[in-house]
């Protein structure tokens, strides 16, 4: 479903991704993982618009999706969360998610209906499919970060995206709200057969759930393919596990 | 439509300050008829900024001008035209949007800052060539002794017409803010890059929302020429568009009503303090800076965050 | 329309001289703008106060002399940066950790209380104020009558700027203004007193507009009005010059001071509309500015 092939970005002298390649496949569940200011993030902002390659290509579903705005690739049929909670503050848990629903029902700018009464269903859903249902008139700002980590999800899950980037998404979370957020990823992937993107620095959390492995260092691809093979793979062990 | 979005008891307070004020006329002095009208006036105005201030953050700093546009527009047309008054009525609008849609698209694909530069730039363009043209314009005398239909061209009928468009356009202005069109407006506000990343355009919709609050600033700039029957060129220098911004902070900009009270503190104060001395802007400058002290969410948002505690816990998360 | 080179010729000079007076009052905003990213509405009000303070010194205490002139310049200016001082001491330190909506809505409650202050002291009527007697009249350049006082100016403006660049690349305290624009958490970890650098910063701001309002008294009549002019030409000619950058305050002067001459000879009634028409055209193709701003 996505291909980056061979992508290159550099902010000045820095270069923070080179000759990265990744490829996901319909219905998997790919992680990338390497540590930190190994060019991960970058990856993802490459591929979600926020930034724009200078060289090389990102195609997905058929198309080259490199150069276009960022709400012109989501409409194609990519959501994201962001690694930094990223929600906005002052609307309820149900308003921030109904921002995305409303936005993949094309609705953003009708003017004369009441928002609260549209998109109930599809927002209601979402809301109990992470756990958030009880807390939906919640102004967002006053949740707990990890509840906020999941409200980034589920606002990315609004866009009914064909591929979901979620940009570390259990990073300062506690150990049982990591495990909820595991068994929320595995849940997305199996029961509603979503492609599932995802960067992480916890390895259990890697390994225990990803179909496919890319390695990143210093913005190069080592290597991708299945855990085993990764956990085996020399460099890898050299640059990032090293010393299991 | 109006199912769920309105607070049936809040609706009691409402429509008897409503009734309230359509009783007023008869008994009250004409001076204070006069305020009265003055104060809807410029609500309308203030909420018109709010629109696009309070609720999507963007910078406005020269709305005056569409104001101005407006009230110069039916000024124009009444006066110096023989076409029918109506016409000018609904030209006034108008115009302000079409200039609104003219400066809004060069300014929107700016950031704040160098939005609202811009934006004065343009403006103060605008007033440069109106308070020099004198032939035209008026110069800076402006225009005076327009003439109305004769059903507003008492006080008190002005007053009913304008407390009755006023009206019409809070209730607009209610629904605009309660559709998508508003919620997502506010998205953008708290959010832009998260907005961009869910599928909004995010310039298109900035630009949506200043063409209509510049067409309800058209609105009020057609009023004021029902009550003042004149324009002068200071309807569309920066001064004035500081003061709607004040307005709006005063009175509460994450607010709804919050302009309405911020424009009614301001033109109250003007008024009365004026009738004292004639330092009143020192005062104005006293009080602001009272407020930026102690007040920084306006008279309505301070209100607002004693009633309701959710509000407060994200203000104090927010550390203010 | 034939316009005669003397016309020409002496036009410019006044366009030019005009230039510097912005230039030295707009070096003061962005100078401001730079360190403390803060975009000071009551600059205007300050050079209001410097062009009153002049005259005050120059006509109520020396009786009009020329001395009283010289002596006006120097002190009108410590007048002013006195005023700013306790602004900034009493009330604006305690701001700087909020919203810089909030600082620039102070900065606007500034202008107004100046505004009335003004009022107060001097009164609403026009004041003039005359150069000093060798400072009067004109010299003739190539036929063409050039007014010493505007001559005067041409040489101030330059001086004003070495003495400028000097301060902020060859003084310690220029130097830590320099740093402090561009990242002030750093200068508070190296021990310096941000607070202190940020009064100096503002201070010396202001008495470069108060500077400024004293150089123009003797060329134009001094009003109530001069703060709310003056304010939108300067935040209009740091913006196009590039916000912080002193040479950009320096271009943007002189784009607005030379088309506003243009427009007197090509079209009078119409001549401020040139200045702003050039602002328009320059923020629509380089909307940060023509220069780098400090940011």
């Amino acid at each position: 479903m996505l291909q980056v092939n061979a992508v290159d970005k550099s902010f000045g002298d820095f270069m923070a991704v080179c000759q990265a390649n990744l490829s996901v496949g319909n219905g998997e569940l790919v992680a990338v993982i390497g540590p930190n200011g190994a060019g991960k993030t970058t990856l993802f902002n490459l591929i979600t618009g926020q930034l724009w390659p200078d060289r090389g290509k990102i195609i997905f579903k058929g198309e080259d999706i490199s150069g276009l705005l960022p709400y012109q690739i989501c409409k194609r049929g990519i959501a994201r969360s962001f690694q930094i909670v990223n929600i906005f503050p002052r609307l309820t848990v149900f308003g921030n998610i109904q921002v995305a629903v409303l936005s993949q029902q094309r609705r953003s700018s009708t003017l004369f209906a009441p928002a609260q009464n549209l998109a109930m269903e599809e927002t209601n859903s979402i809301l109990e499919s992470v756990g958030l249902l009880d807390k939906a008139a919640n102004i967002a700002g006053s949740l707990s970060h990890g509840d906020q980590k999941i409200l980034e999800i589920a606002i990315a899950l609004g866009n009914e995206p064909d591929l979901l980037i979620l940009d570390e998404p259990t990073a300062g979370m506690s150990p049982e709200e990591t495990a909820a957020t595991l068994k929320l990823i595995k849940n997305l992937a199996s029961t509603q057969g979503l492609t599932i993107l995802f960067c992480e620095h916890d390895m259990d959390v890697v390994f225990s759930i990803a179909q496919s492995i890319m390695v990143m260092h210093q913005g190069r691809t080592l290597i991708q393919g299945k855990p085993e093979e990764v956990r085996e793979h020399r460099e890898v062990q050299e640059a990032y596990l090293g010393g299991e | 439509m109006f199912r769920g979005i309105i607070d049936l008891k809040s609706l009691w307070p409402i429509g008897a300050i409503f009734i309230i004020l359509l009783i007023l006329p008869p008994i009250l002095p004409r001076f204070y008829t006069y305020i009265l009208a003055l104060i809807f006036v410029t609500s309308l105005l203030a909420m018109s900024l709010n629109l696009v201030l309070g609720h999507g953050m963007i910078f406005q700093f020269h709305h005056g001008v569409f104001y101005g546009v407006g009230a110069y527009t039916v000024a124009l047309m009444l006066s110096k035209t023989s076409l029918p008054m109506w016409v000018g009525f609904v030209a006034g609008p108008i115009a302000a949007a079409v200039v609104g849609l003219l400066i809004g698209w060069f300014c929107v694909r700016l950031t704040r800052l160098y939005f609202g530069m811009l934006q004065i730039s343009l403006g103060s363009l605008i007033w440069a060539i109106v308070f020099r043209w004198y032939s035209f314009t008026g110069g800076d005398d402006g225009i005076h002794g327009i003439p109305m239909p004769p059903f507003i061209s008492s006080l008190n009928s002005a007053y009913y017409f304008i407390l009755i468009v006023l009206v019409i356009c809070m209730i607009v202005l209610y629904l605009i803010l309660k559709s998508p069109f508003g919620s997502t407006l506010e998205a953008i506000r708290d959010n832009p890059q998260r907005c961009e990343a869910v599928g909004v355009n995010v310039r298109r919709h900035q630009l949506k929302a200043i063409v209509i609050a510049t067409f309800f600033a058209g609105i009020a700039g057609v009023l004021f020429v029902v009550l003042e029957r004149s324009v002068f060129p200071d309807l569309l220098f920066w001064v004035l568009s500081l003061e709607i911004f004040i307005m709006c902070l005063l009175g509460g900009w994450f607010t709804f009503a919050g302009p309405i009270l911020g424009a009614a503190i301001m033109v109250a104060l003007r008024t009365f303090v004026g009738i004292f001395t004639e330092y009143w802007t020192l005062i104005l400058g006293v009080i602001l800076i009272l407020l930026i002290f102690f007040l920084p969410e306006g008279v309505m948002g301070y209100v607002l965050e004693i009633l309701k505690p959710q509000a407060r816990e994200v203000a104090e998360r927010r550390g203010e | 329309m034939e316009i005669g080179l003397d016309a020409l010729a002496s036009q410019l000079v006044v366009g030019l001289s005009r230039s510097m007076i912005l230039f030295i009052v707009c070096a003061g905003l962005s100078f401001v703008l730079g360190v403390l990213r803060v975009p000071n509405v009551a600059h205007g009000s300050l050079y209001m106060i410097g062009a009153f303070s002049a005259y005050g010194i120059a006509m109520r205490l020396f009786g009009g002399s020329s001395a009283g002139f010289w002596l006006a310049l120097i002190l009108a200016p410590l007048v002013v940066a006195l005023v700013s001082l306790i602004a900034e001491r009493v009330l604006f330190c305690h701001l700087y950790e909020r919203e810089h909506l909030m600082l620039l809505l102070f900065t606007f409650a500034l202008m107004l209380i100046f505004g009335d202050l003004v009022k107060i002291i001097w009164g609403a009527d026009y004041r003039s104020i005359s150069a000093p007697a060798f400072l009067r009249g004109s010299v003739s350049i190539f036929g063409a009558p050039i007014p010493r006082y505007n001559l005067f100016l041409l040489i101030i403006g330059p001086l004003v700027a070495i003495g400028l660049w000097l301060f902020t690349n060859k003084t310690k305290m220029g130097k830590i203004s320099r740093a402090a624009a561009v990242d002030r958490e750093m200068v508070g970890v190296i021990g310096i007193n941000v607070s202190w650098v940020f009064a100096g910063a503002f201070v010396i701001g202001c008495c470069l507009a108060g500077l400024g309002g004293a150089l123009v008294a003797p060329t134009v009549s001094i009003t109530l009005g001069m703060d709310h002019t003056i304010i939108i030409e300067a935040f209009l000619i740091v913006t196009i010059g590039g916000l912080g950058n002193m040479w950009g305050a320096l271009v943007g002067s002189l784009i607005f001071g030379v088309t506003h001459s243009f427009g007197v000879l090509i079209w009078p009634q119409f001549a401020i509309v040139f200045p702003y028409t050039a602002v328009v055209i320059v923020l629509l193709l380089r909307p940060r500015g023509l220069l780098k701003s400090v940011w």
